[in-house]
């Protein structure tokens, strides 16, 4: 384009030599055809150029084929719902598996769903350690055969202010810890992910520190809504929802819920917490869903469920308060956040 | 001060270019393939719309100093009244959220510092925006209207801060706005105007 505003009529170049019958400069037929050929190209070249630059600078493609779609059925048949179960229409799987945050694969929503297909879910081994009698290296297949599968249709709110409703399928973690003995300086849980740049694309940049931590007060770890999940509406977890074994805990924002987890380690200690350590004032240790309590940026008083047009009102505790509120009497949930 | 005709496919070429976005986005919204939570896609993007049409309406002057080519000057005015534009689809999109409630709107614009900020800036460049026509000018005069076009420079402050503020840990894009900015502005200052200088 640069050249163009020095370049007058009659300067091209070998039009006269190569094609001598032609006069550019003085038929005046020829010079308008060419002038207005020539603005149609400048005016599409532009167009082209501003709008496709400024889409490809701000357009997010969708509509990423979910990436756990042929996951392997688990074998299960659908059950009447249970006593811990919303009867809240579920949000559809295509959904829940292409709008997710797991930044070990990349920052946008899709981007999980992309690319998490270089996370090897077998062999897997979970280290079990800590404040409990039996410390051990547990393989993925033994842990999930130590338990009956449950299903658990579970609310599920993220801090960023939108929900689903989730078809999991998993084993409390009551069951587990049990199973372990933890010794009398147990108090807190804590879980760690994977940490591995080759398989977690993400993790090449320092957006967080890794590995991704979380962390429980052994009375939530124990409580009979806190699941550990392998599955999701009857399949396999996909990779980018956590597999193989990621917690849930429902009346959290979903941040706690960690993904991909290698190790569980009692501890007498409160845990130190990935997205606490990375915005201290933004994201606290307990997380509990609060609709009193603001993130600063913006209001939890409402949420947008994926899928619904209007937003609802957000619920204490996500709507579990009849069943977890006792674990925090006496606290201060405006300073505890 | 009409551009002769070789350039007349210019600024509908930059109009044109500039809503493709917008059209793409309205094509996506009614075939449903914004993802899961369009309304946020909807809002980012617009924003995102809104600040790099702004640097690029600021980015003429500099270029023009730097080249003395004429048509960066002859595209600033389209370019910033499409910053406008999508900045208010942005905010009409983030009162579509907020289920067009105003006093939701309201109370965020007094609670939080980093809507206050994005708030402020479309309010600085609404003026500009409706005093973009060559009757204005000629109306306020070339002097005054100038100063009041330098809004543009608080508004584009403001929206980089909103910006800022507004994501959750990557300030990957924040960052190259304030770079953008930072050059801009160097341009500017190692490449005075000079017809300025002279007067």
């Amino acid at each position: 384009m640069a050249k163009l505003p020095v370049q007058r009529e009659g300067d091209e170049v070998g039009a006269d030599t190569a094609q001598p019958n032609l006069q550019p400069a003085t038929s005046r037929p020829a010079t308008s055809r060419r002038e207005f050929l020539r603005s149609a190209t400048l005016f599409t070249a532009t167009v082209a150029g501003l709008g496709g630059g400024l889409e490809l600078l701000t357009r997010r493609p969708s509509g990423a084929e979910a990436a756990g779609k042929s996951a392997a059925p688990l074998g299960r048949v659908k059950r009447p719902l249970g006593p811990y179960d919303t009867s809240e229409a579920v949000t559809p799987y295509e959904q829940a598996t292409t709008y997710n945050n797991f930044y070990e694969f990349g920052l946008d929503k899709s981007d999980p769903a992309q690319n998490a297909g270089s996370l090897r879910t077998r062999p897997w081994t979970v280290r079990i350690d800590g404040e409990v009698r039996k410390p051990q290296t547990v393989d993925m297949d033994t842990l999930q055969s130590w338990f009956p599968l449950e299903d658990r249709v579970y609310r599920m709110r993220c801090v960023e202010g939108w929900s689903m409703v989730m078809p999991w399928m998993g084993f409390p973690l009551a069951a587990l810890i049990r199973r372990l003995e933890p010794t009398g300086k147990a108090k807190y849980v804590r879980f760690t992910s994977l940490h591995d740049p080759a398989q977690m694309p993400g993790q090449r940049s320092q957006v967080l520190q890794w590995p991704y931590t979380e962390g429980l007060r052994l009375d939530e770890a124990l409580h009979p809504l806190t699941f550990m999940a392998l599955g999701l509406d009857g399949r396999a977890l996909p990779n980018q929802n956590g597999a193989p074994l990621r917690l849930v805990v429902p009346w959290k924002y979903g941040f706690k819920g960690i993904k991909s987890i290698v190790r569980i380690t009692l501890t007498s200690e409160r845990p130190v917490t990935t997205w606490a350590l990375a915005a201290p004032s933004e994201y606290g240790f307990y997380a509990n869903v609060n609709p009193a309590v603001d993130h600063p940026r913006w209001s939890q008083a409402t949420e947008r469920r994926i899928g619904e047009l209007s937003r609802r009102q957000t619920l204490p505790f996500n709507g579990y308060a009849e069943q977890v509120a006792h674990l925090y009497k006496g606290l201060d949930l405006r300073l505890n956040f | 001060m009409k551009p002769p005709g070789r350039w007349n496919w210019l600024v509908p070429a930059v109009s044109v270019g500039g809503l493709l976005p917008a059209a793409v986005l309205a094509a996506d919204a009614m075939r449903g393939v914004l993802g899961a939570n369009p309304i946020k896609q909807a809002t980012h993007q617009t924003g995102q719309l809104a600040l790099i049409l702004l640097l690029l309406s600021l980015a003429c002057t500099p270029l023009r100093r730097l080249t003395h080519w004429p048509w960066p000057a002859r595209i600033r005015k389209a370019l910033g009244l499409l910053a406008f534009f999508y900045a208010a689809l942005h905010l009409g999109i983030y009162l579509l959220d907020q289920d067009l409630s105003l006093s939701q709107m309201a109370q965020d614009i007094l609670k939080r510092p980093f809507v206050t900020v994005g708030f402020l800036a479309l309010l600085l460049l609404l003026p500009l925006a409706l005093t973009s026509t060559p009757r204005s000018v000629a109306r306020l005069g070339f002097a005054r209207w100038t100063r009041l076009h330098r809004l543009v420079y608080p508004a584009v402050g403001l929206a980089t801060l909103h910006y800022w503020w507004g994501v959750k840990k990557d300030h990957t894009g924040p960052l190259i706005v304030v770079l953008g900015l930072i050059a801009l502005f160097a341009v500017r200052w190692l490449w005075p105007d000079k017809r300025k200088r002279k007067t």
